[in-house]
């Protein structure tokens, strides 16, 4: 054996052994998300669930996000087959109704289901504070570059995108972020690592 | 109860292991032959234990004894039972478990084959597979336990991942897969035995290990083609192939276990690329690891992901000491290993397979770099990035073209001088057969350069290998007046790599031919069908005739009864359908094929309306399909036939009896001796 | 070159030269001719979404492309490629609009720039650097002097 020569050999397989080290400290379901920080993509909505509270809208009624510009907006994106979706629906209402005075407008967005459905799910749950728009097509959860359901946008009052929440939010989640997008006007500082995306583990 | 004698059994395994290890170099330094002969009973005991294991985890699994961790997290009592066995390897825990017994079974046959040669090859191959298992068994009674304790016990099961449950393949496609994977950790026992004792310079080491190497690259081969097919046939896009880290950790050990087998070649014949074929069997092996590494960690994201644990850092130990002391013992030895031969000119076999090797290790460098570059991009740049399909089709089109070329002019030119006679009368037919199918693919409607190029090569190499086959044929025939099978059959029997071989590359031929065609001329229709409407689809009609739905004990189906029409002449009826299981969110399709020699009519249900009033569906034409199945057979057949030659003559002393002393003087191998001592005492170290 | 191999081939370099050609003729780069009129066809139009949704990733699946994935959202995701391709932007702004929404993960073949210029490069030096290996090998060993027990 020649011993300077088998060190040196190991040597050269170091760096993979560190980099899948390094590759043990990552999670391939985190992915960033490149909105926040960003302005909000417009939309225009038709609204199939009226809600009850203050903020209600008449179905058919069509919700921009144009019309909205200087208010501090919270998008839902959910569905009826969605089971997550039932852990977050009451503290989103409760949340919702606690904010309206303050001028916090909650949309629920209907992801890749019908009306109907939806419909009937609300009802299920006891019902909702605030309205909830379908999204024919998934487009504008496209344009928000949505993975699955639930997730969540704070909009602030520039219009920008502020924060994005993945997966069922809590009421702690959402008061903290109100608060600050209410309070300030302006966007939440960006790069948080609440802003990490986790992809469904099923592939289709 | 059982799982008591499981868990138990894989302790006392684990127990044998360790003292099979530690019992060889005792024996050598001491020479004492029992000692070693102990640690061959040894490695028979721990297969014995591995198999009680399997049997508890199976009896287990079918009595649904959901007091078993791992029958509680796969079971269900609605599973039918082929499911409910072949769950064994549907999760982590149960394919660490099946992996360890294949790998005892290995080892078992390794030690009882070869357990009367002299010297210390042997015994340390042996060690170094104990190791290896070693390394399942920490597994096995730690992060991988299957036999974990669940209380209170569970009334009935989820049963096993639904993808893993829709298809008749995957009884065939792990099992291959493990046998492939394990099977490579033999000629890499072989190879490190052989540089730990110092007996790397005879070459034993090779003659020993390749009936096993060409063994597991069948299996391997198989498997993958298994898995494309597996792929094919449930996950409903109408791909095989997608690029995926698991395909890509099964490929890249295929790819240097594909160079091994030529480059070896030209090790036994001129005495040359000696150190280069222990890197390249190393490296296989490592790969193998690494492969398991990347599925069984969580990290990579893939279809196949077992999902996350603390297991992940067992395997980045095992990969590092793989690494480190493999690449040490070659680097180490790397002196005694030069070459002893010496080309005759630059256009022969040799130098084929040089350029072959080349090919083949770009191929695996390049796999390798795309399915780990999003780990080495998120390191430097912080930011997650993809490398997917369209990287490495672009990447590796190139290589596997150059291939397909190689394949018809290394059987073409003889070893060591070809003058340029020989040259011209070898290419030309080939080059003749490469034009024509040039002008045929151009004429059918190839358009793109790879499509074109690759249809010229396959031809190229098929004319070449068949003519290869064919002229020996036709001499023997000639000189001996046999009939053109007896030809054939002695011609092939008389030398049966070279001819297994030749084979092996008609298959891949076909398997090129199946890939080319139908990814080039594929065709898609979609359309949302009513009732007792037709969907045009190339030359064929689709035609919905009703929707319904079916309750199985484990899921619900709904499917689609469509009519294959050609004009009016109703010629076959297809049933895709979508299958509901409890434990997943979407629905899992099962797409219906309609299989003929020239293509396939691929069907998929996409969506339906409820009241069964309309359906849209998915048809892909995709032609030659079936000749990747075909060819993959192939190829195994030549494995076969190559792997049929008769091993050496085993000394005729051999003991009748597993472990029994054999009645000569002990270690009558002044080799062994002085190789063992150079090994363990550290006194050849310079 | 198909015209060189009828005439016998006289010199081993000639020959070495030509193999090599044969084997680096695959590398050709290979350009797709784009369509320059505005009026697409729909088999064009269908031919270009199916060219542009094979390079994005679908992102509820496992590294498929949209192109290949069956499920709902990656059919919708190649309807928005299929529209704005009809709408007249060019196949990349198109997938601009993509990293946009969902990140540089989204493209299933890394941009050949920057940092990710390594994936595309070290493989090609990692071929050149072992021809020349090989090259410099054979020459060694078609020259040195035969050894005593070198050839079987």
């Amino acid at each position: 054996m020649n011993w300077k020569r088998a060190a040196s050999a190991a040597l050269v397989s170091l760096p993979i052994i560190v980099l899948l080290a390094y590759s043990l400290t990552l999670d391939p379901k985190e992915i960033p998300s490149p909105l926040p920080g960003r302005s909000a993509p417009a939309f225009s909505l038709a609204v199939f669930a009226q809600g009850e509270g203050a903020t209600r809208r008449a179905v058919g009624d069509t919700v921009r996000l144009a019309d909205h510009q200087g208010e501090v907006v919270v998008l839902n994106f959910w569905a009826s087959w969605c089971l997550a979706c039932r852990d977050e629906h009451a503290i989103l209402s409760d949340v919702a109704e606690a904010y309206a005075p303050r001028g916090a407008k909650f949309y629920g967005v209907l992801y890749n289901d019908a009306p109907a459905n939806g419909v009937r799910w609300i009802r299920e749950m006891g019902g909702q504070s605030y309205p909830s728009v379908n999204d024919p097509r998934t487009r504008t959860a496209i344009d928000f570059g949505l993975y699955g359901v639930p997730e969540t946008f704070f909009i602030g009052r520039d219009g920008r995108v502020a924060y994005k929440h993945v997966g069922p939010v809590s009421a702690a989640v959402l008061t903290q972020k109100l608060d600050s997008l209410l309070a300030a006007g302006a966007p939440a500082p960006r790069g948080d690592s609440a802003s990490k995306v986790t992809v469904p583990a099923n592939r289709s | 109860m059982t799982r008591l004698i499981g868990y138990n059994a894989l302790w006392v395994a684990l127990a044998t292991a360790v003292f099979g290890m530690v019992a060889i170099p005792v024996g050598l330094r001491r020479r004492r032959l029992e000692w070693v002969q102990a640690s061959y009973a040894a490695t028979f005991t721990m297969f014995g234990l591995t198999t009680v294991a399997v049997f508890a985890m199976v009896y287990g699994l079918v009595t649904h004894d959901f007091s078993i961790g791992y029958v509680a997290q796969v079971g269900s009592r609605a599973t039918p039972l082929f499911y409910t066995i072949i769950s064994l390897w549907g999760a982590l825990e149960g394919s660490i478990l099946f992996w360890a017994w294949v790998l005892t079974l290995l080892s078992a046959l390794v030690v009882f084959w070869n357990r009367d040669r002299d010297g210390a090859l042997i015994p340390y191959t042996t060690m170094t597979m104990l190791a290896v298992s070693l390394f399942f068994f920490i597994l096995l009674v730690g992060p991988a336990n299957p036999f974990t304790l669940v209380s209170p016990v569970p009334l009935d099961g989820p049963g096993p991942n639904p993808l893993l449950q829709n298809h008749v393949l995957m009884g065939v496609h792990p099992p291959l897969l493990y046998l492939g994977y394990v099977g490579m950790t033999v000629p890499f026992a072989f190879a490190v035995g052989a540089m730990a004792s110092g007996e790397v310079e005879q070459d034993d080491w090779v003659k020993l290990s390749r009936r096993w190497t060409l063994g597991a690259w069948g299996f391997l081969t198989a498997a993958i083609i298994a898995g494309m097919w597996w792929s094919y046939e449930v996950l409903g896009w109408g791909g095989y192939w997608a690029w995926d880290p698991v395909e890509n950790a099964s490929f890249m050990p295929w790819l240097t276990a594909t160079a091994f087998l030529h480059s070896v070649m030209v090790q036994e014949r001129r005495g040359m690329l000696r150190l280069w074929n222990l890197n390249l069997i190393v490296s296989t092996f490592a790969l193998t690891i690494l492969g398991t590494f990347l599925t069984r960690s969580g990290v990579l994201s893939s279809v196949h992901a077992f999902g996350e644990g603390p297991i992940g850092m067992y395997f980045l130990a095992a990969i590092a000491i793989t690494l480190l002391v493999s690449f040490a013992l070659v680097a180490g030895n790397s002196e005694r290993l030069r070459s002893t031969g010496r080309l005759d000119g630059v256009a022969t076999r040799e130098t084929v397979f040089l350029l072959n090797n080349l090919l083949f290790t770009a191929f695996t460098f390049t796999v390798l770099i795309g399915t780990l570059f999003p780990i080495i991009a998120e390191a430097a740049r912080g930011v997650k990035v993809s490398v997917g399909e369209p990287f490495f089709n672009k990447m590796t089109l190139p290589i596997c073209a150059s291939l397909l070329f190689l394949m018809g002019v290394g059987p073409a030119l003889p070893w060591k001088r070809a003058t340029a006679d020989v040259l011209r009368r070898q290419l030309l037919p080939p080059l003749v057969g490469a034009v024509l199918a040039a002008a045929i693919a151009i004429a059918v409607g190839a358009r793109e350069a790879y499509a074109v190029l690759a249809f010229a090569f396959a031809a190229f190499a098929l004319v070449a290998n068949v003519r290869e086959i064919s002229s020996g044929v036709q001499a023997r025939m000639r000189l001996r007046s046999e009939g053109a099978v007896t030809a054939l059959g002695r011609l092939v029997g008389a030398n049966r790599r070279r001819y297994g071989g030749y084979v092996a590359h008609i298959g891949v031929v076909c398997v090129a031919v199946g890939i080319t065609a139908s990814s080039t001329f594929r065709t898609e229709y979609e359309a949302t069908v009513a009732k007792g409407a037709s969907m045009p689809a190339g030359r064929f009609q689709i035609r919905l005739n009703q929707v319904y739905g079916r309750e199985e004990p484990q899921r619900s189906r709904i499917a689609a009864n469509v009519s294959v029409m050609d004009g009016a002449r109703e010629i076959g009826r297809l049933d895709p359908a979508m299958n509901f299981y409890p434990t997943s969110q979407q629905p899992i399709p099962t797409p219906a094929v309609r299989s003929r020699p020239w293509g396939d009519l691929y069907v998929n249900l996409m969506a339906f309306k409820p009241d069964g009033s309309n359906a849209t569906l998915k048809v892909i034409v995709e032609p030659l399909v079936p000749w990747i199945w075909l060819g993959g057979g192939i190829i195994c057949l030549g494995a076969l036939i190559a792997m049929s030659t008769m091993p050496a003559r085993r000394r005729v002393d051999a003991p009748d009896a597993v472990g029994r002393v054999p009645d000569r003087e002990l270690v009558p191998d002044a080799r062994m001796g002085a190789s063992a001592l150079a090994a363990n005492t550290f006194e050849g170290a310079d | 070159m198909m015209h060189r191999w009828k005439v016998p081939l006289r010199s081993a370099r000639l020959r070495a030269a030509l193999c090599l050609a044969m084997l680096l003729l695959p590398l050709l780069p290979v350009t797709a001719q784009q369509p320059t009129s505005a009026q697409m066809s729909e088999s064009e139009l269908e031919r270009r979404t199916r060219e542009v949704a094979a390079q994005l990733r679908c992102p509820v699946c496992q590294g498929n492309s949209i192109q290949d994935s069956p499920s709902e959202l990656a059919q919708e995701m190649k309807g928005v490629v299929r529209d704005q391709l009809a709408a007249g932007r060019t196949p990349n702004e198109v997938k601009q609009y993509f990293i946009d929404k969902y990140g540089e993960w989204v493209l299933l073949e890394p941009t050949a720039s920057g940092f990710n210029l390594l994936v595309y490069v070290l493989p090609v030096l990692m071929l050149l650097g072992g021809a020349f290996v090989i090259v410099r090998a054979v020459r060694k060993w078609t020259t040195a002097p035969p050894a005593a027990d070198g050839t079987t």
